[in-house]
């Protein structure tokens, strides 16, 4: 670099340097991925396992028994005679139209990304609770992932554990775990103080508040968190199929490389459904537990 | 009342500092040395809470701490049960001390020795009314269908039997704070804690429940730490009344004292406002040297008007008070009447109040007599007298100083 041009141009690597760089970023992680991608790969084999169980329990199942369980948990959910008949309905609409196995399969993944993302997602909002250290540690991750894009974190996920329903699942839940935890975090630290002092002031100790104030307290918040992390996975479907994910993400892939109107289209309208589904069923179930809180 | 000499405080608390801020142990010093909140906060950016805090608190009585806003009352009934700790000092509280407890027996202390009741009622909005009682036995591990009974008959007690299966916010102000209120009894500790606990309500209801609270004292004798920045709250249900300013406490005595011995010029800025009709009971300001006449024939009592420099007297027998009879009605009887009976005819029917009754419910009967009330005591024994003038004494401003050279500039211009 000649010194008269930092002024005019930014300092900036030359290309043998940028090159190397590269290189040996690529290959120290390709190193690593042929040293430890086959036990990372085991250690997700449970949820490989988990998934294929789920996928196929719900492909073996007769659809209206599918239809009547589904029908069952919204008027539970929901109290709600009239989400409960829409449930019915868009789901007899999805099988007329043929789709009714990649809609098993998409929401077979959902429903596992969204139960591995609670599990993950509330304790690590709890442990931001905890310590105002994990909070400011946790905070900038989640800003990261939900900003990096999708693509940019599926080519280590993908180099790792190669295609198919795990590095799909990953990928979800990095893109949808945030908002439960942010708003696990956050629901929580809204609780009234003097409610959480009342509990202490009584003896209650740390595990007795937590269950026992704290987080039904901070549900609604948390309910808005699930609800926000089922959306997002929901609107992963299509970038989890082009790593191998079956479900209606790849009819999806298919009709944009061959311009399929149609097909694109009655697909992209079965994730909404389903996307409205599963909002309506936990926006409600939020609402209910909402209801004895008054003005809150 | 008086009689603490004997006993030994059940709340012993000494040389309490609390300073907020980053760096308390260092400031500790400077606090000690006596240097001034301000001068605190402006060098250093610590905030003192409470300095040098010395209370003794003994059993079954109502203390009550009062203080304007960020007086450091709120903090200071934290520190009974640690929900605050102390930068330093020493809380002992029936001979365990405080401070030296770790986590569990903390929690122990907290469930078995203390209830508390808050200010904006903390209830938990996602449990029923009955849950919300039962809640401080739960935290206990006690069953379900006990804690539950036991939750039952705290929520008859203090007058919401229907309201069980209610939620909180299902409740008015006033019936959330008797749920706060049952809930604190429920288990049954020796100390109540309540933080301003009536002072969000309106003030009918909170009469109310100040009458409430006074009734269950009577037959509970707990050990009451009462916060509240209401001197008539304070003077009505306090037995004894602490007073802090900026964190120091700045008079502690009975409510007579506070209100007729103000120690410095904010406690009198306090009691100035204060309706002395209502705070002050008959026995506080009534005069003991009186004429009792006991005798049953007029004779004697002729002596024992004569040995007693007044002109009437206060007619006794087993049947208690009768009424006054004067000197010039015991002159006008002859002599060989001296062996009769007194009898009604002899007596002026004079109204006697009880000892404890509030001034201002004797005053009509005052203005009706002509002589001095009788003070009678619970055994119904005349203890003493309260005259007009006793009472518009007591009811008109005391001439502070400044009142005093006011008049006396006066007299000089006329």
């Amino acid at each position: 670099m000649s010194d008269k041009s930092w002024l005019a141009e930014i300092p900036q690597l030359d290309r043998q340097e940028l090159r190397d760089f590269k290189k040996l970023l690529d290959g120290s992680f390709r190193e690593f991925s042929r040293e430890y991608g086959d036990s990372i790969q085991s250690f997700f084999d449970p949820l490989l396992s988990t998934l294929i169980w789920f996928e196929k329990l719900l492909l073996s199942t007769p659809w209206w028994l599918v239809i009547a369980v589904l029908a069952a948990f919204s008027y539970a959910a929901s109290r709600s005679v009239k989400l409960t008949i829409a449930v019915i309905a868009s789901f007899l609409v999805i099988g007329y139209f043929g789709m009714w196995e990649d809609t098993m399969r998409t929401m077979s993944m959902i429903v596992v990304s969204t139960l591995l993302a609670i599990l993950i997602g509330i304790p690590t909002g709890v442990a931001m609770v905890r310590s105002n250290r994990i909070q400011s540690l946790v905070t900038p991750i989640l800003d990261v992932m939900q900003t990096m894009p999708a693509f940019v974190y599926l080519i280590p996920v993908v180099m790792l554990l190669g295609i198919g329903k795990v590095p799909g699942v990953i990928a979800v839940i990095i893109y949808a775990i945030p908002p439960v935890i942010r708003l696990t975090n956050l629901g929580i630290r809204l609780v009234d103080k003097e409610v959480l002092e009342a509990a202490t002031a009584y003896g209650a100790s740390p595990l007795q508040r937590l269950f026992g104030v704290q987080i039904p307290l901070a549900m609604p918040n948390i309910m808005a968190g699930i609800n926000q992390t089922i959306m997002m996975a929901l609107a992963m479907v299509v970038i989890a199929s082009m790593i191998g994910v079956k479900g209606l993400g790849q009819p999806v892939l298919q009709a944009i490389s061959n311009q399929y109107f149609t097909q694109g289209l009655l697909n992209g309208l079965a994730i909404v459904a389903l996307a409205i589904i599963f909002d309506r069923i936990s926006q409600s179930y939020a609402k209910r537990t909402l209801q004895n809180f008054g003005e809150s | 009342m008086n009689s603490n000499e004997n006993k030994s405080p059940l709340i012993s608390i000494k040389n309490l500092y609390k300073i907020f801020g980053k760096n308390e142990q260092r400031v500790l010093a400077s606090v000690k040395e006596g240097k001034s909140k301000e001068d605190i906060l402006a060098e250093t950016g610590h905030t003192v809470g409470l300095a040098d805090i010395n209370l003794d608190i003994y059993p079954g009585e109502i203390f009550v701490i009062m203080g304007l806003s960020g007086s450091g009352k709120s903090t200071l009934i934290r520190h009974f049960n640690r929900l605050i700790d102390p930068t330093a000092g020493e809380i002992v509280v029936a001979g365990e001390d405080v401070m030296q407890l770790n986590a569990k027996d903390l929690q122990n202390f907290r469930r078995n020795k203390m209830s508390m009741v808050f200010q904006r009622f903390g209830l938990m909005p996602h449990r029923t009314v009955i849950q919300n009682i039962a809640y401080g036995l739960q935290v206990q591990g006690i069953a379900k269908s006990e804690r539950e009974k036991c939750a039952q008959e705290w929520l008859d007690t203090v007058g919401l039997s229907g309201y069980a299966n209610q939620y909180p916010v299902q409740l008015s102000g006033g019936q959330q704070q008797r749920v706060g209120l049952a809930r604190a009894l429920c288990t049954d500790a020796e100390i109540l804690l309540m933080d301003e606990a009536f002072s969000a309500l309106d003030p009918l209801i909170r009469s109310e429940m100040q009458d409430q609270l006074i009734e269950l004292q009577d037959k509970l004798h707990k050990t009451i730490v009462f916060i509240t920045h209401d001197l008539d709250e304070a003077l009505r249900i306090g037995d004894k009344i602490a007073i802090l300013r900026d964190g120091l406490l700045i008079q502690q005595g009975a409510p007579v004292d506070i209100l007729l011995n103000p120690a410095d010029d904010y406690v009198e800025a306090f009691v100035k406002d204060v309706n002395r009709a209502r705070a002050l009971t008959v026995e506080t300001v009534m005069q003991p040297q009186i004429c009792r006449i006991s005798s049953e024939n007029i004779g004697e009592a002729v002596a024992q008007m004569r040995k007693s420099k007044q002109d009437y007297g206060y007619v006794m027998n087993e049947d208690g008070y009768q009424g006054v009879i004067t000197q010039e009605t015991l002159e006008g009887v002859e002599k060989c009447d001296y062996e009769n009976k007194i009898t009604d005819s002899l007596l002026e029917d004079v109204p006697s109040v009880q000892s404890d009754a509030l001034l201002e419910s004797v005053i009509p009967d005052m203005l009706d007599s002509e002589h001095p009330l009788a003070v009678l005591n619970t055994e119904g024994e005349v203890e003493g007298h309260i005259s007009r003038s006793t009472l518009a004494d007591i009811l008109s401003d005391q001439p502070t100083e400044e009142a005093e050279t006011q008049s006396d500039k006066n007299s000089v211009h006329q």
